[in-house]
């Protein structure tokens, strides 16, 4: 009911005559400005269905004469469905792994009380100022020598502890109250089970935005994967788009391929943040507290 | 239920003392009350009982049990909390069962039949399927004092369990724990920091100022027979008027104030006799003369105030420097500026030394004992 009389209110300012000017003026700029943003995502969708003559003329910006063919042919010849595959697994193990790691350091740094508690959690924010890319090169070594080098174990493991989920965690265990964690020790109920039937049911919109979060982060992780793996058939979408490229048409680059397959892999992070934007937007509320 | 033995319990934080070499003993079946300021350290003995804070030093048995080495859960006690501690995502009853299932001698119809007899005990039987979110202050209080009672603990504990409540509803649920504790007979250590509730609930009160005790013992035989200074303004409302006084002994024992001249019946009972000390007199035992049949002394003093309280007129008279609090009846008809003849009741006068201590009550102690027990009134 309330969202109708705010749309009939909304239709009712927009109707001529009720529009003044600077009411246009602003609606004006969002729209622009939406439209600006929304672009680079419109082109990619028209380029997907042109052929590669198509999207070299600049001027050429309605449906393209491919159709869905681009898309058949990213996923046939260039085998992208495995790297979709690849990517899901790796995104997956991630998000799972990251929530799981984060949710016991959360929970050690919060409900128990151990010498330099306040350095231990100092040092995991510090771990904040050394992501990935800043060690790869030590992180390579590390692999090579751990024997992981090409498998999925590399691509998966470097991110598993995270210390923005550890803190969103901590946080959010912080705001609940003391007393409900003092009555579960009255009544002997032990930290797991305490965490499983207690800290998880009441965390889990904070849960399922750290997920949503990390699953887009590992899907668009891109430069540690190109280096660490060296085999084509278990590489992940976003350096999958990297070999469309190499494919070209007497010289030319064929965009058309490579629109319609950075399309296909902006789906599934899509799905999910359509799926789940709710929790997510609690947590970024959090975050800003 | 068991009795619980403190001796010399103490606890040092980092650079604070909260609890200071303090000891009682609470008897099996008793209702004591830990009352006192917030800081006085009531909350940190109660944790410390229930296993929540580490002891510094003393001893804490509960039966013939030394627990000051054991985990909270192997105290066998319950806590109500202040914020009643309920799970939000779990139903009344998943709420009572949960402390139950992790204790695993009892199998689920067990636990399902003190369940119900508590929601019985408590009235609640139809909250048992809402959750938290869905009840009122006094119902989450009630869910949280039968999550207490399905477990059967040796002891309860209760910290400040009504004081989220609104004042109506406080004194509803005071006479309802009342019952409860009549009913169940359990062992029960309260902390409040609202006097009336101390007075109302203890078999025996435990005054605590500043991490020490202040004077252990029931309700009236505080009110009448003050260890200290801090208990007798403590305890009451209003509060104990009390005043600079000299003090001269010749015969009998005589106390001297710019205003008033007054001799203290039974001066054999001063276990002090030193020149300077603070008199003490509860505003109800200060009359307006008119009022006084026979022939008391009297004193004169200045009207500056008047609190009608609906039962009685609170009058605030100045005496010379110092207020006098007068509990006078209701709808005498006084203004600020006139002056009033005073008379004091010489059974109720106290007088204390520089410390703070007691040295005088003018009747002796335990006379009003058997009184006591009569007149202590159920909320």
């Amino acid at each position: 009911m309330a969202t109708r009389s705010t749309s009939e209110s909304t239709l009712a300012r927009l109707l001529p005559g009720d529009i003044d000017a600077e009411q246009a003026l602003v609606h004006g700029g969002l729209v622009v400005s939406i439209f600006l943003m929304g672009l680079p995502l419109l082109l990619a969708l028209i380029m997907s269905t042109q052929n590669t003559t198509e999207v070299y003329q600049i001027t050429n910006v309605g449906i393209g004469s491919q159709g869905l063919s681009n898309y058949e042919t990213v996923l046939g010849e260039y085998n992208f469905g495995q790297y979709m595959i690849n990517s899901v697994v790796m995104s997956v193990i991630i998000v799972v792994g990251k929530v799981t790691l984060s949710l016991f350091a959360a929970l050690a740094l919060v409900y128990y009380r151990f010498p330099y508690e306040r350095a231990v959690f100092m040092f995991i924010l510090l771990t904040l100022l050394l992501p990935v890319p800043v060690r790869i090169v030590p992180l390579f070594d590390l692999m090579a020598r751990l024997g992981w080098g090409n498998t999925l174990m590399a691509i998966t493991g470097p991110y598993i502890a995270s210390a923005t989920a550890v803190f969103l965690f901590r946080q959010h265990f912080m705001s609940i109250p003391a007393s409900l964690v003092e009555n579960a020790h009255l009544d002997g109920v032990g930290p797991l089970k305490f965490l499983w039937e207690v800290l998880i049911p009441m965390s889990r919109g904070m849960i399922a935005g750290v997920s949503v979060i990390t699953f887009i982060y590992a899907w668009n992780q891109y430069l540690w994967p190109l280096i660490i793996m060296s085999d084509q058939s278990k590489q992940v979408v976003q350096v999958g788009l990297r070999f469309l490229q190499a494919a070209s048409q007497s010289g030319l680059t064929r965009w058309g391929i490579i629109m319609a397959g950075a399309v296909i892999a902006l789906l599934p992070p899509l799905a999910v943040l359509i799926v789940m934007h709710r929790p997510l937007l609690k947590t970024l509320a959090i975050q800003q507290k | 239920m068991s009795d619980i033995h403190i001796d010399g319990l103490t606890k040092e934080f980092d650079d604070v003392t909260a609890v200071d070499d303090i000891s009682f003993d609470v008897d099996s079946g008793e209702f004591l009350v830990l009352v006192g300021p917030s800081g006085c350290g009531k909350s940190t003995t109660l944790r410390m009982i229930a296993g929540l804070e580490d002891i510094t030093s003393g001893e804490l048995r509960i039966g013939e049990r030394r627990v000051n080495e054991l985990a909270p859960k192997e105290r066998n006690i319950a806590m109500v909390f202040q914020n009643y501690a309920l799970y939000p995502h779990m139903t009344s009853a998943e709420n009572m069962k949960f402390g139950m299932k992790s204790v695993s001698d009892y199998t689920s119809e067990e636990i399902n039949e003190r369940v119900r007899k508590a929601a019985d005990i408590l009235d609640i039987p139809e909250l048992l399927d809402r959750k938290p979110s869905e009840l009122s202050g006094g119902e989450r209080q009630r869910v949280a004092i039968g999550r207490a009672i399905v477990r059967e603990p040796d002891v309860f504990l209760l910290d400040e369990p009504l004081s989220n409540l609104d004042a109506k509803l406080r004194v509803q649920m005071r006479a309802e724990l009342l019952q409860l504790h009549r009913e169940l007979d359990a062992t029960t250590v309260y902390v409040t920091h609202d006097q009336t509730e101390a007075m109302t609930l203890g078999d025996r009160v435990a005054v605590l100022n500043d991490g020490q005790i202040e004077q252990v013992d029931p309700p009236q035989m505080l009110y009448d027979f003050p260890d200290t200074r801090f208990v007798a303004e403590f305890i009451g409302s209003p509060a104990m008027n009390i005043v600079p006084i000299d003090l001269a002994f010749g015969d009998g024992a005589v106390a001297h104030h710019e205003s008033f001249e007054l001799s203290l019946p039974n001066p054999e009972l001063f276990t002090e006799r030193p020149d300077s000390a603070y008199f003490g007199v509860r505003p109800e035992d200060v009359s307006l003369v008119d009022n006084v049949a026979g022939d008391p002394e009297t004193f004169e003093a200045e009207v500056s105030v008047t609190e009608p309280l609906g039962e009685s007129l609170l009058v605030h008279c100045l005496l010379g420097g110092d207020e006098l609090h007068v509990k006078a009846e209701a709808r005498t008809e006084l203004d600020a500026g006139d002056t009033v003849e005073l008379c004091v009741d010489e059974e109720r006068l106290h007088v204390f030394d520089d410390a703070g201590d007691a040295i005088y009550h003018s009747s002796p102690r335990g006379e009003t004992v058997s009184d006591a027990a009569e007149t202590q009134v159920e909320p």
